[in-house]
């Protein structure tokens, strides 16, 4: 596709994802008190100006960049914005809105940055040690914060964020690096056993310091959703690399075992079970189950059309503007809301998974793949939570949760997508003959 | 790479449409059940914004409807008549979920969700002029409800009084009563509290309604259902003859059966069942319990015992003992309503009813009509049977005695006489407690030619009067204002 129509479609996209963002604003302001709706216009000039001057500079940065990253994002963004501002217009929607401007600067920062994906390969073990640091950072006593029952905030002065939501950048980078330039070493099976070619023993090394890892977060930060996911995004990547199923297995097994340790040791994570299991206990509904059965009530009173904009009862869920954002569109705009911003998830997705196969170069494959697993994993976990799919673990659902850390660190990420295909479309191709001589592509 | 990616690309796509499954799951098909969770407030606030129907007497005053609040909760329940009513139109807390009387027995046509689906439910949906719920009408006389308030006074007791031709009960108090309104408070404080002044665990909680829900020994008014028995079984009339002993030697015990008196009913010769129960002589009635046991638990098990009586508001079972062989002192007693038999003063009422009816027990109805917004009639209770107890000749024999009873200058029941009036009935003055003073008991029924009303009256431990009080001189006095009144009311 020619750039300019790219980015054309791109400019439509986003229009259309203004006028949706804009409507439901209206919406909000409206059920409130018809003389609110005055408010909300700074709202729709600052989003306005923020997406039109990012499509502006992708057409300037990232001329070949995938054309549909920036419409689905900020259409997730503005509809998170509006739930967010319906909870509370005075101090989480204006709050929302400026960490929307500034992951949007983010964004487009990040692709004047970034002008090849490539330079990031070079900093791997620093991108990792920084991550791990960042991981661990909430434990350093004086700065580290506990909301929530969860140890992984970092506070400085007025300011606090989750350095999880950086350290998962940080990580897929190095581990896309680190597998890119090891994959075929990592893959070399020296045995076979129950079917499965297994590689080496020595190079399980790099999975169990990885376990450690994630161990250490669940125990020392009781946070078992980032637990979770970084174990889970080492493997779905050292798979992806080495298509060893061996690694899956293992790594199962491991994660097995964590799970079995976290469920023994504690109590937080028995009370999650048995509430997953049993959350309309009358016991239990209004008491550790509280949460979550005012996220059920909600999207069952939903139904199929919602209630309407501004119209439910999504403050009765604690936390809804975090966590529970989901089940908010879910009472308000029903299943046909929440299908609309699952489908909006899925093409995300898809549009990364696209940037991640079409991409010519390992680090650019994994790089993408990594990201997009990582973006789609986070996302499934807390909708899986919300909804009962799976037990619940606290974690922001990607551009909706309010909160600036994971905001940011979402906006890199879809930049560093863009990035990764707007190279591949742009680049001449010169490694493609290459590639072919040495055979590095598959 | 390609390959694996795809495969983990497919894998997190099926892993979304998990979800999308599990919100189908959620918001459709598993949506009302988990949206009926008590816990769940938005539903609280749903039904809070139904203006629930009015509760009405058959004569017009409401005695239940709801007013706007202004607040998050639309409307909130008023009771304007408080304790006259308590145990009838019971209470409801939408709080805690909570509900009594017609309150919880028309719960679903009060919130207009009778699954008849009406032009004004439409009109609702469409017009948004809110949810309205069904109005219920009562066959309560709220006249006659004060005058039944008024006559026990402060008491404790109960009176109920009903047509013995369609069932429908004209009034119905126990005293004490309880008020519905803080019962039925947003202030979950204040229901609290004043539900905890009610004792409701206590046997005798004001909660429990005494009409429908008390069980007392029937004692002397049980002896119209030993008539009955003692027609129908074929061996008796009402000439038949009684040796008239000063007491009777009961089996297996020591003790013997004495008359009220202490004395032989009539002078310790011959008495008749006619005068039997005229004067209400235990004697006889004794060795009838002891002669025709299985007859007296047939006929008491017509006449509604040991099984609900199907009624719009929850009732206690009357019951007659299943006696064993070696406990024979026991059908003595049961002859004469003691020992274990116990009944509810609404079970009482229908006897006299039964008798009134010919021999055939009405169906006691406290709900007359269901009606919609618009005025429209959405259900009408017609008058139903529960059965038969004897022959309607049955029925004429004893109606005879009973009008012997309060028209005869020596029967017990003389109080209850009205000057124009035949008034049939039935005194009782039955043993509770060791120690403590008789329960008074008076069963009536009116014009005896053309019966129009049928009355209970229970006065617990005799009243204001104490161990004195008998049922005639008690109880009796309270019927006779009933009968009175409603005659008064309806002009017959």
């Amino acid at each position: 596709m020619q750039a300019t129509a790219r980015r054309n479609i791109e400019l439509s996209l986003l229009i259309l994802a203004l006028i949706v963002g804009a409507g439901a604003m209206a919406l909000v302001a409206l059920a409130r008190d018809s003389e609110d709706v005055v408010e909300i216009a700074p709202y729709l000039v600052v989003l306005s100006v923020v997406y039109v001057a990012a499509h502006i500079a992708m057409r300037k940065l990232a001329k070949q960049g995938d054309h549909m990253i920036l419409p689905l994002t900020a259409v997730l963004n503005i509809l998170g914005l509006s739930a967010v501002y319906r909870l509370d217009a005075s101090q989480y929607g204006p709050s929302q809105l400026t960490w929307t401007i500034l992951g949007v600067a983010l964004f487009v920062g990040t692709l004047a940055v970034v002008r090849d994906f490539r330079i990031l390969a070079r900093f791997k073990y620093i991108l990792g040690f920084v991550g791990v640091g960042l991981l661990l950072l909430p434990l350093a006593p004086g700065i580290g914060a506990t909301i929530n029952g969860a140890r992984l905030w970092v506070r400085a002065g007025p300011l606090s964020f989750q350095p999880g939501e950086l350290a998962k950048l940080c990580l897929v980078i190095f581990f896309a690096a680190y597998l890119a330039e090891r994959k075929e070493l990592l893959a070399i099976a020296s045995r076979r056993v129950a079917g499965l070619h297994f590689p080496d023993i020595k190079h399980f090394g790099p999975l169990l310091v990885m376990w450690g890892i994630s161990l250490s977060v669940m125990f020392f930060e009781k946070d078992l959703g980032s637990s979770l996911l970084f174990f889970s995004i080492f493997i779905v990547m050292l798979y992806m690399a080495t298509a060893r199923i061996a690694y899956v297995v293992v790594g199962g097994g491991l994660f097995a075992v964590g799970a079995m340790i976290g469920y023994t040791v504690f109590t937080h994570v028995q009370d999650r079970v048995s509430v997953w299991f049993n959350v309309f206990d009358p016991k239990l509904v209004n008491d550790e189950g509280f949460q979550l059965a005012q996220s059920l009530f909600a999207l069952a009173t939903g139904g199929l059309f919602g209630t309407g904009l501004g119209q439910g009862q999504p403050q009765r869920i604690p936390e809804a503007h975090t966590d529970f954002i989901f089940s908010v569109i879910g009472e308000e705009l029903g299943l046909v809301g929440t299908t609309a911003v699952l489908l909006c998830f899925i093409l995300l997705i898809a549009r990364g998974l696209r940037a991640a196969l079409q991409s010519r170069d390992d680090f650019g494959q994994l790089l993408a793949a990594g990201l997009i697993s990582i973006f789609a994993l986070q996302s499934f976990i807390i909708l899986g939570g919300v909804t009962r799919l799976l037990p619940l673990t606290g974690i922001t659902l990607p551009f909706m949760s309010y909160g600036g850390s994971s905001l940011l660190s979402n906006y890199i990420l879809m930049a560093l997508l863009v990035r990764i295909s707007d190279q591949t479309t742009s680049e001449p191709d010169p490694a493609h003959t290459a590639e072919i001589l040495v055979g590095g592509r598959r | 790479m390609q390959p694996q990616i795809r495969r983990v690309g497919v894998l997190l796509i099926v892993l979304m449409l998990l979800v999308f499954a599990n919100l189908n799951y959620v918001q459709i098909f598993a949506a009302e059940g988990i949206a009926e969770n008590p816990a769940n407030y938005r539903a609280l606030l749903a039904e809070a914004a139904i203006k629930r129907g009015t509760i009405v007497t058959a004569d017009g005053v409401t005695l239940a409807r709801s007013v706007e609040t202004n607040q998050d909760l639309k409307y909130r329940r008023v009771y304007p008549e408080g304790e006259l009513y308590g145990p009838i139109t019971g209470y409801y807390n939408l709080i805690n979920g909570t509900r009594a009387g017609i309150e919880n027995a028309y719960n679903e046509q009060l919130l207009g969700d009778s699954g008849v689906l009406t032009m004004q439910d439409f009109e609702d949906r469409f017009l948004e002029s809110g949810a309205q719920g069904d109005d219920v009408q009562l066959t309560i006389d709220s006249r006659l409800q004060e005058l039944a308030s008024s006559s026990l006074g402060q008491q404790n007791g109960a009176v109920v009084a009903l047509d013995p031709n369609s069932g429908d009960v004209r009034a119905m108090w126990g005293f004490p009563s309880y008020d519905p309104n803080p019962l039925s408070s947003y202030d979950k404080k204040e229901a609290l509290d004043y539900h905890a002044t009610l004792e409701p665990r206590a046997p005798d909680s004001p909660l429990i309604g005494k009409v429908a829900r008390r069980l007392y020994p029937p004692g002397s008014t049980f002896k119209v259902i030993t008539t009955a028995a003692a027609l129908e079984s074929g061996e008796y009339r009402p000439d038949s003859t009684f040796p008239d002993p000063d007491s009777i030697d009961l089996p297996l015990t020591d003790q013997g059966l004495t008359n009220f008196t202490k004395t032989s009913c009539q002078g310790g010769g011959q008495i008749d069942l006619f005068t039997a129960l005229q004067i209400s002589c235990d004697t006889t009635f004794a060795l009838i319990g002891l002669q025709i046991p299985g007859e007296l638990k047939d006929t008491a098990e017509d006449f509604g015992f040991n099984s609900p009586i199907p009624f719009d508001l929850t009732t206690d079972t009357s019951t007659f003992p299943d006696i064993p062989d070696d406990e024979e002192p026991l059908r003595a007693y049961a002859g004469i309503g003691q020992g274990d038999v116990a009944a509810t003063p609404l079970q009482m009422a229908l006897v006299a009813a039964a008798v009134a009816n010919g021999g055939q027990v009405p169906r006691p109805r406290i709900v007359k009509e269901v009606i919609d917004p618009r005025g429209g009639v959405v259900e009408r209770y017609s008058p139903e049977t529960i059965g038969r107890v004897m022959t309607s000749e049955h029925a004429e024999d004893v109606k005879d005695m009973m009008l012997a009873v309060v028209q005869s200058d020596s029967g017990t029941g003389t109080a209850a006489q009205i000057p124009g009036v035949e008034v049939a009935g039935k005194t009782g003055t039955a043993q509770s407690a060791e120690g403590a003073a008789p329960h008074a008991w008076f069963i009536a029924f009116a014009p005896a030619n053309d019966p129009q009303i049928a009355v209970a009256v229970l006065v617990e431990n005799g009243g204001s009067v104490g161990s004195e009080a008998t049922g005639g001189a008690v109880a009796a006095p309270i019927a006779k204002a009933i009968i009175e009144r409603d005659r008064e009311l309806r002009g017959w």
